[in-house]
C-alpha cells in the first residue's frame, strides 16, 4: 500500500513541477511576494506630507513647526502663505494634513497661556488621520508642557502611564509579518490542491485512477502529500525570513509553531480537495479557490481585529482555518506561546481539516457529473 | 474577388463578424451560469461580508480595572470606563490577577489605579495611573491607546473644574477632519473593498476564457475562420464587460444604501473610471489567459497576481505613502491602486479632478497596453 502511495505521490509531483513555468508559479512569486508584502504592510506611518500655514510672525509658533519639521513620522511638503491654498493642497492628496496658526500664535501663548493649533486633516484614509492626529497631538503636548515650565504656567496635569506588552515601540510589522506566513502558506496549499482533482477530471485520468486497485484513501493521500511537502518548506522559508530578515522575535517553542503549521496545513489542503473534488471543470475550481481564499483571509484577523466584527460575523470566523493559525503564530513569535497554552487553537483546525478530507474521499466516487 | 467587393459591404461583414463573436461568447455565458454568478452574486456575497466584517474602529473593547483604594474620586473615573462605548471593563481585586488575564487574552488593556491615586497626584504631572495595553495588534493597540487617553482626559477636565482648577494646556489642538468627520473607517474600506472585489471579478471572469480555447483547440479553429484577432478580442471582452459593468453598478448601489457610505461626487464621474478600470482588470485576466498554456496556468496565475496585491499594495487599507520607496514604485504597477485613489475620492471628496484625471489616465494606460500585449501574444501564436 505504502509503496502505491509513494507512487502516486511521486506523478503528483511530476505533475505539479516537470513543467518549468508551473514549476516557477508555485516557488517564485511566494517568496517574492512576501518581501514586498512584509515591507508593504504596515499601519506605522512614514513621511507622512503636511504643510504648514503660519500667519504668527512671533516665536513660539517657528519652534513649534521646528519640532515638527524634526519629527521622522512627518515631511513637510509646502509652505502656505493664504487661506485659499488649504483646499487644493488637501483635495489633491499633495499634504494629508495643514497646521495652522493664527497670527496671534505667539502673542496669546505669553499673554494669556493659551493659543490655538488648527489643524486640517484628510479623513478619506481614516486610520492614517486618527493615527496622525495621534502624532501630531503629542508633539503638542510635548511643546506645551515645556513653554509652561518655561514660563511659569499651569503645571501640566497627570498622565496615563502607558506601557505595551509583547511588543514595546508597537511596530506593526512584527504583527503582520508573521500574518503573512500564514497568508503565503495558505495560497500556495491552495495553488496546489485546488485544482488537482478538476483537472483530472477534465482531462479523464480520474477515471483511469478511480479503476485501479488504488483505494479511495490512498487517492486521497497521493494527493495531500505534494500540498503538504511543498507547503511546510515554503513556509519554513518564510518564517526563516521573518525573523533573519525582517528580525521579527521568535520566542516561543517551535513545537507549538510546527505543530500549529501541521494542523493549518492540513485543515488548507483538505479544504482545496474538497473543492477540486466538488469542482466539474477547473473554472469553478478556481472560482472555489477564489471564493474560500479571499475571505478566509480578509476575515481572518490578518489586517482588521475580528473582534471589530459584527457577533454573528464573529462566529462565521469559527470556520475559518486561518484565524487559528495567526493566532498560533502570532503568539508563539511575540508571547512565547506554548502548547499547552494553544490547545484551543490546535483542535478546530484537525476538526476541519479531517471533516474536508472524508468528503472529499467520498466525493471522489460518487460525484455525479 | 476580395477587391471586388464594396467598401461598404466589408465593413458590413465585419461587423456580422463581430457580431457573431459576441453572440458565441454570450451564449458560452449563458450555457454556463459560472459567469453570470461571478458578475453578480459574488460582489453581493464579498461587499456584504466585508462590509460588515472589515473594520478598524474597536469597540467594546475588554479592558481590566483595578482600584487599589476604592474612593469617591476611583469610582467616578472607572464609571467614566464604564460608560465608555469603547470599553467593556471587568473589575479585578489585584493587578496580579489583571495581568494573568492580559496574558490569557481575557483582556486587551489594564488600567490601574494604584494605591496614591487622588488628590496630590492628580494635578502635579504625575502618573497615579498604569495602563498596560497587549501591543501584539500595533495599530489597535494605539487604537486603544487613543481611546483611553481620550477617556482620561475628558474626566480630569471634569474633575478639575469641579475643584476650581484649570487643565487646560497652554497649546490646544483644533482638529478639522475633512471628509470623514467621525472617522468611520468603513467609510473609506468599503470603496477600497469595491476595487478589491472588482480585480478579482474581472480576472475571473476573463483568466480562463482564452487559456480553454487554446487547450480545447478551438482557439486555431477560429483563426482559420475570417475573423481577425482584433475581432476575435473584442468579442471576449465586449460581453464580459457588459457583465462587470452590472457588478460595479450593483457593488455602488450597495455601498451607497447599505454601508451608507456618502457619495459626493457624481454617478457618472464613478461608471467612466469604472469603464476604465473593469478595462484593466478584464485586460489582465485576459493576459493571464493569453501568457497560460493551460487552464491550470491560467488559474494559478490569477490567483497569485490579482487578490493579494490589490488586498495588500492598492492602499486600499496600507497607506501607500508610508511604504518604502522602491515598494511605493511596484505599488504603480497594480491597476487597483488607482482605482482605490478615485474611488476614495470621488466617493467622500466629490469632484477632485486632479486626482480623478491623473489616475484615470493612468488606468487607461495600463489597459491599452494589457490589451496590445494581448493582441501581440494572440497573433504570434498564430505561426
Amino acid at each position: 500500500m505504502l509503496n502505491r502511495i509513494f507512487a502516486l505521490m511521486i506523478k503528483e509531483f511530476l505533475a505539479l513541477l516537470k513543467d518549468k513555468r508551473s514549476r516557477t508559479v508555485i516557488i517564485v512569486p511566494p517568496l517574492l511576494q512576501l518581501i514586498v508584502f512584509g515591507y508593504a504592510a504596515t499601519y506605522d506611518l512614514n513621511r507622512v506630507p503636511y504643510a504648514i500655514y503660519n500667519e504668527d510672525p512671533g516665536a513660539a509658533s517657528r519652534e513649534l513647526a521646528a519640532r515638527m519639521e524634526g519629527s521622522p513620522t512627518f515631511h513637510l511638503v509646502a509652505d502656505l502663505q493664504n487661506d485659499s491654498q488649504i483646499a487644493p493642497m488637501i483635495n489633491t492628496r499633495k499634504a494629508l494634513m495643514i497646521l495652522h496658526m493664527g497670527p496671534h500664535f505667539t502673542r496669546d501663548l505669553l499673554l494669556d497661556q493659551s493659543s490655538k493649533l488648527q489643524v486640517i486633516v484628510d479623513g478619506r484614509n481614516s486610520n492614517t488621520a486618527m493615527l496622525a492626529l495621534g502624532y501630531v497631538r503629542n508633539i503638542v503636548s510635548r511643546f506645551s508642557e515645556q513653554w509652561a515650565s518655561e514660563h511659569g504656567g499651569v503645571r501640566p496635569p497627570a498622565r496615563l502611564n502607558i506601557r505595551t506588552w509583547f511588543n514595546p515601540n508597537l511596530e506593526s510589522r512584527w504583527f503582520i509579518v508573521p500574518g503573512i506566513v500564514g497568508l503565503l502558506t495558505l495560497v500556495v496549499t491552495l495553488l496546489v490542491t485546488a485544482l488537482s482533482v478538476a483537472r483530472e477530471r477534465e482531462a479523464g485520468t480520474f477515471d483511469q485512477l478511480l479503476v485501479t486497485p488504488l483505494h479511495p484513501v490512498e487517492i486521497l493521500l497521493g494527493k495531500v502529500m505534494p500540498g503538504f511537502i511543498i507547503g511546510s518548506i515554503e513556509a519554513s522559508f518564510i518564517i526563516l525570513v521573518a525573523v533573519f530578515w525582517f528580525h521579527v522575535p521568535l520566542l516561543g517553542s517551535l513545537t507549538a509553531l510546527y505543530t500549529g503549521l501541521f494542523l493549518f496545513l492540513l485543515s488548507a489542503i483538505g479544504v482545496g480537495l474538497m473543492i477540486s473534488s466538488i469542482a466539474v471543470t477547473q473554472q469553478q475550481g478556481l472560482l472555489g479557490a477564489f471564493l474560500f481564499l479571499v475571505p478566509s483571509i480578509i476575515l481572518s484577523g490578518f489586517a482588521t481585529p475580528i473582534a471589530n466584527m459584527p457577533p454573528f460575523m464573529q462566529d462565521l470566523t469559527l470556520l475559518n482555518p486561518m484565524r487559528y493559525f495567526l493566532v498560533i503564530i502570532r503568539s508563539v513569535f511575540l508571547e512565547g506561546g506554548s502548547v499547552s497554552l494553544l490547545w484551543p487553537q490546535y483542535w478546530p483546525m484537525a476538526v476541519i481539516g479531517m471533516v474536508n478530507l472524508s468528503i472529499a474521499a467520498w466525493l471522489f466516487r460518487h460525484r455525479l457529473y | 474577388m476580395k477587391t471586388m467587393k464594396h467598401p461598404d459591404s466589408t465593413r458590413r461583414s465585419a461587423g456580422m463578424r463581430l457580431h457573431g463573436m459576441i453572440r458565441k461568447e454570450t451564449l458560452q455565458i449563458l450555457r454556463d451560469p459560472s459567469s453570470i454568478a461571478i458578475a453578480f452574486v459574488l460582489p453581493l456575497v464579498l461587499l456584504l461580508i466585508f462590509g460588515y466584517g472589515v473594520s478598524l474602529d474597536a469597540e467594546h473593547v475588554p479592558i481590566a480595572l483595578v482600584v487599589e483604594h476604592p474612593s469617591a474620586q476611583t469610582s467616578s473615573l472607572t464609571s467614566a470606563f464604564y460608560h465608555s462605548a469603547y470599553f467593556d471593563p471587568t473589575g479585578y481585586p489585584h493587578i496580579r490577577q489583571a495581568e494573568e488575564a492580559l496574558r490569557e487574552k481575557k483582556v486587551d488593556g489594564i488600567v490601574w489605579l494604584r494605591d496614591n491615586f487622588g488628590g496630590e497626584t492628580l494635578s502635579a504631572g504625575r502618573s497615579p495611573v498604569g495602563v498596560f495595553v497587549n501591543g501584539v495588534d500595533a495599530n489597535n493597540a494605539r487604537i486603544i491607546q487613543g481611546y483611553m487617553e481620550g477617556v482620561w482626559a475628558k474626566w480630569l477636565e471634569q474633575f478639575s473644574a469641579a475643584q476650581g482648577m484649570s487643565v487646560e494646556m497652554p497649546v490646544t489642538l483644533e482638529q478639522r477632519i475633512w471628509f470623514n468627520p467621525g472617522l468611520r473607517s468603513r467609510d473609506y474600506l468599503v470603496p477600497g473593498l469595491i476595487a478589491v472585489i472588482m480585480t478579482l471579478i474581472g480576472a475571473l471572469l476573463t483568466a480562463m476564457v482564452v487559456a480553454r480555447e487554446w487547450e480545447r483547440g478551438t482557439m486555431e479553429a477560429l483563426m482559420v475562420t475570417p475573423v481577425s484577432v482584433r475581432e476575435i478580442l473584442l468579442g471576449k471582452i465586449i460581453p464580459y464587460f457588459i457583465l462587470g459593468m452590472g457588478g460595479m453598478l450593483l457593488s455602488v448601489a450597495m455601498a451607497v444604501w447599505l454601508f451608507q457610505v456618502p457619495l459626493r461626487g457624481s454617478l457618472w464621474v464613478l461608471l467612466g473610471t469604472s469603464a476604465l478600470f473593469l478595462l484593466v482588470a478584464l485586460g489582465m485576466g485576459l493576459l493571464i489567459s493569453t501568457l497560460a498554456k493551460n487552464q491550470f496556468m491560467a488559474g494559478q496565475l490569477a490567483i497569485i497576481t490579482t487578490f493579494l496585491p490589490a488586498f495588500i499594495l492598492s492602499g486600499f487599507i496600507f497607506d501607500i505613502g508610508s511604504m518604502p520607496a522602491a515598494i511605493q514604485w511596484i505599488t504603480r504597477l497594480i491597476g487597483a491602486r488607482y482605482f482605490v485613489a478615485i474611488l476614495q475620492t470621488v466617493f467622500l471628496a466629490g469632484h477632485v479632478w486632479p486626482v480623478i484625471l491623473a489616475n484615470s489616465l493612468a488606468l487607461l494606460i495600463m489597459g491599452v497596453i494589457f490589451l496590445a500585449l494581448v493582441k501581440r501574444r494572440t497573433q504570434k501564436r498564430l505561426e
